[in-house]
């Protein structure tokens, strides 16, 4: 199984701004110290294993959309933010002019989640099928209403892909092919859906938009079977903690501490830190990635938990 | 959990012991309660001294927080002191180093509610 992370950004997709993209140059040419590159490969190779990540990279970028690559001929993805124009780019490129299905599993509604979709090239073709799959009864309502007047100037209606919606019990597993899938109810405002998805071998979580509360006892022994031995967990750690426990408290987001304690606690493999603030750049969020690996290195127990944080075209192979 | 306490002047220090989780939160709550309504009763600061906490979790923190509120709720105030590392470096971790007001020793603590506080604190 492949994760390859479209969108990674939370409730608002951002950009990194002319500002920033001078920042990052300045200090690699300050880190590169007056070497010479003979090449661009030279300079490319420097530039991919010397100089740190947040020079040479950015989270990005869309709000959240995470496809996942079984070996099957069908396309599988969870939630529609604006990562899914990238990814649907990706689909019709690959498909070459055959039409593709493409399965779609909807954590909610919330706008960040679906506002990819007026925008994902696949829909547009004759002959796609697009299979929605979720546990709102107003997701079909929701996907309408966005491309309504005067939001949009296609309507839902339009789309030349046969559009299908298929509604999912939390709680209940479903088979289809390659792949079986439970939803998790989540506390978010209008409630979230995580997933566990089960595919030769591997268990993916996906569980963004999910507020914790440990110390209810009952709740946490239910996140802890849902991410049960799992290789990788998609989790929210929009806030910190103490964020989480005052200002934001009832916002709907997590953190990083409690996708540690919670991945620790079910024995997870690999934990990716999901549905970053918008107001954070990439130094920020790095800063968080740091904290986190210290934090699981100081409560290790007999296994350790790999920590990454996720970004725009990040890959994982399970 | 055992929650020892102190007084020094009109300032009154608990101490939890051990690890603070999603096992035992609520009991430190209710262990908690009766010292909370005594600051009130007598118009006392709270200070949780930690040195003897060795770990605390995201619900552990969460009940230090509620702590905290109640306290400031019946205006009184509460002050942490004397973290061991490692929940030192959680306590940053988590930015509940932001949230709370925190001294590495007692007596730091202490000088931080009152002067009266710090010399019943020296005459030990
Ligand atoms: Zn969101
Ligand atoms: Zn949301």
């Amino acid at each position: 199984m492949r994760v390859r992370f479209w969108g990674t950004r939370g409730s608002m997709p951002v950009a990194l701004t002319a500002a920033d993209v001078r920042d990052k140059l300045a200090q690699a040419l300050v880190a590169a110290d007056g070497r010479r590159f003979e090449s661009f490969g030279a300079a490319y190779d420097f530039a991919q294993q010397e100089l740190p990540f947040t020079l040479t990279h950015t989270f990005g970028g869309h709000s959240s959309c995470v496809e996942l690559e079984t070996g099957s001929n069908e396309y599988f993805v969870c939630d529609m933010g604006s990562g899914a124009r990238p990814f649907g780019a990706h689909v019709l490129a690959r498909q070459g002019g055959r039409p593709a299905t493409v399965n779609v599993f909807m954590s909610h509604v919330h706008w960040d989640h679906i506002m990819g979709f007026p925008f994902f090239g696949p829909a547009y073709v004759p002959g796609t099928t697009i299979r929605i799959h979720g546990c709102h009864d107003i997701l079909e309502q929701a996907l309408r209403l966005q491309q309504a007047p005067p939001c949009f100037p296609v309507p839902f209606d339009q789309l030349a892909a046969k559009i299908e919606f298929v509604k999912l019990v939390p709680g209940e597993t479903y088979a289809g092919g390659s792949v079986s899938v439970t939803p998790k109810i989540q506390r978010h405002s209008g409630d979230s859906y995580g997933y566990r998805f089960e595919a030769g071998g591997k268990v993916l979580i996906y569980s963004t938009d999910s507020e914790h509360k440990l110390e209810n006892r009952g709740e946490a022994e239910a996140f802890v079977a849902f991410f049960r031995d799992a290789d990788l967990v998609v989790f929210d750690a929009m806030y910190s903690l103490a964020e989480v426990a005052s200002v934001k408290a009832d916002w709907g987001h997590s953190s990083n501490i409690v996708g540690v304690e919670l991945c620790q606690m079910a024995g997870v493999k690999h934990l990716v830190l999901f549905h970053h603030e918008p107001s954070s750049d990439d130094a920020a969020i790095e800063a968080v990635l740091r904290d986190t690996r210290r934090l699981e290195e100081l409560t290790r127990g007999a296994r350790s938990l790999r920590v990454s944080a996720a970004y725009d075209g990040l890959e994982i192979d399970l | 959990m055992a929650l020892s306490h102190r007084n020094y002047a009109k300032v009154r220090v608990v101490a939890p012991v051990g690890r603070l989780d999603h096992d035992n939160c609520e009991a430190f709550r209710n262990d908690l309660a009766p010292h909370l309504d005594a600051c009130l009763r007598e118009g006392q600061a709270l200070i949780f001294d930690l040195s003897g906490l060795e770990y605390v979790s995201s619900a552990g923190l969460r009940c230090l927080m509620l702590a905290a509120r109640q306290a400031a709720s019946r205006s009184g105030r509460l002050v942490i002191a004397s973290l061991q590392p490692l929940v030192a470096e959680i306590f940053q971790i988590s930015r509940f180093n932001l949230v709370f007001d925190v001294f590495p020793t007692m007596r730091e603590a202490l000088a931080s509610v009152s002067s009266e506080a710090v010399e019943a604190f020296e005459r030990g």
